[in-house]
């Protein structure tokens, strides 16, 4: 029997008490393999306003291009200590931060390879379904052959590549929500 | 490498768009450009998983993490998680949270004028167990009033967040209680145009469920979205 699925509603302003124990900033311990990066950025409505309400979800495949889940079934090895789960809500000013592992690259719609990336849901007041959206890293020449990016159309392709921020490793990335500097979100039903 | 199969479209009229004007925060808040249509890749059809060890087996029972009992009217709170191909949905995170007896949430941006209980926090968790069930204690919320407009009331709510087998399946809903008078004025509730999927928010009461002489028993069964079938190999 076909069913359908539950109607989306939003987790509006006090989310925080039944998230939080869930909460991880820091998504690869000590000793898993991969260059270190942390991302930080705002998110922001279209008239630059903080949404200091929001909370994001990270899910990437570790080091190696390999996801911790039974449907990947690409001989690469996996991680002990990388689930490649993360969940950081946004402050006052609506900032986020997180540190990970940058990603390997992972198969995409016919098998070649996509450029390495964080898929990313983000919840908040006022959404009554998750956006979801993709961080891409700077600098990677894969991001030009990406089949996901070839999708977006390059005047905003831009909103999903982060960018470096100073030091080694730091790499910037917001969210905007509205306007010009819109940040490219998709469709996945849900 | 054979197709992947994706996740099916929502049947129409189910699913909420991202901006709805009668809910307030919507406005500044959808995205104003169309959403992008993607093919699902490896990285939308896997997702996180949470083991038993994580959440400890009095997380399910709201009622029970304080010294004393929290005011208000205990209920259970129980169901099945499936997905829209009919399976169940076993081993997957449910989390919880909402308001006391009172309306009032345990959190410092809720200025609602109504008692805090310390005997109530008003999060649990759960993981479902092999068929997919659930079942959660707490106690009935309370309706609450919010600035959305002119005297507006959200009808009693409990907040759930579901995980599935993949990034795909992700969801947050809310939960309402059946007979709540708030409920045709509440533009969360009355977001989609499916008056069927709407009622399906509503929990039912559930005798089966009710414990004796302790506790009203609900039953909140929830979908998540269920794989295209998966491409046959010639």
């Amino acid at each position: 029997m076909r069913l359908q699925a539950t109607t989306s509603q939003t987790v509006g302003p006090f989310f925080k008490i039944g998230l939080r124990w869930l909460d991880r900033d820091s998504l690869a311990a000590e000793g898993v393999a991969g260059e270190r990066v942390t991302i930080q950025g705002r998110v922001l409505e279209g008239d630059g306003s903080p949404v200091p309400d929001a909370v994001l979800e990270i899910w990437q495949a570790n080091s190696h291009g390999k996801y911790a889940h039974p449907e990947d079934t690409q001989d690469k090895p996996l991680d002990l200590g990388f689930t490649g789960f993360g969940r950081v809500p946004t402050d006052k000013d609506g900032a986020f931060r997180f540190a990970t592992v940058k990603p390997g690259p992972v198969p995409g719609p016919t098998g070649k390879d996509q450029a390495p990336h964080l898929v990313i849901s983000i919840f908040m007041r006022g959404l009554l379904k998750r956006l979801t959206t993709r961080m891409y890293f700077p600098n990677d020449p894969r991001n030009a052959s990406d089949p996901i990016l070839e999708i977006v159309d390059p005047a905003w392709r831009s909103t999903l590549i982060a960018s470096a921020a100073g030091g080694a490793g730091q790499l910037e990335w917001n969210v905007i929500l509205q306007g010009s500097h819109e940040t490219v979100f998709f469709d996945l039903g849900l | 490498m054979k197709p992947l199969a994706g996740y099916r479209a929502p049947y129409p009229g189910t699913q909420p768009n991202h901006l709805h004007p009668p809910y307030g925060p919507s406005l500044k808040r959808a995205p104003t450009q169309p959403l992008v249509q993607i093919p699902y890749t490896l990285s939308e059809i896997t997702g996180p998983s949470f083991g038993s060890e994580l959440v400890s087996t009095s997380a399910h029972d709201l009622t029970r993490q304080h010294h004393g009992e929290p005011l208000g009217e205990r209920i259970v709170v129980s169901g099945r998680v499936l997905d829209e191909n009919s399976r169940p949905l076993p081993n997957t995170l449910i989390e919880i949270w909402q308001a006391n007896a009172a309306g009032r949430y345990q959190h410092e941006v809720d200025q609602h004028d109504a008692p805090l209980d310390p005997n109530f926090t008003g999060c649990g968790r759960v993981i479902t167990d092999a068929e997919g069930r659930y079942r959660f204690v707490t106690i009935r919320p309370g309706e609450y009033p919010w600035r959305n407009h002119y005297n507006a009331w959200r009808p009693a709510h409990i907040h759930f967040s579901l995980f599935g087998p993949a990034f795909a399946t992700r969801l947050v809903t809310q939960m309402f209680f059946p007979g709540d008078p708030l409920l045709p004025f509440d533009p969360i509730f009355n977001c989609i145009a499916d008056e069927k999927a709407r009622n399906r928010l509503i929990s039912v009461f559930d005798w089966e469920t009710t414990m004796p002489l302790h506790a009203l028993g609900y039953r909140f069964d929830i979908v998540l979205r269920g794989r295209e079938e998966t491409p046959m190999e010639e």
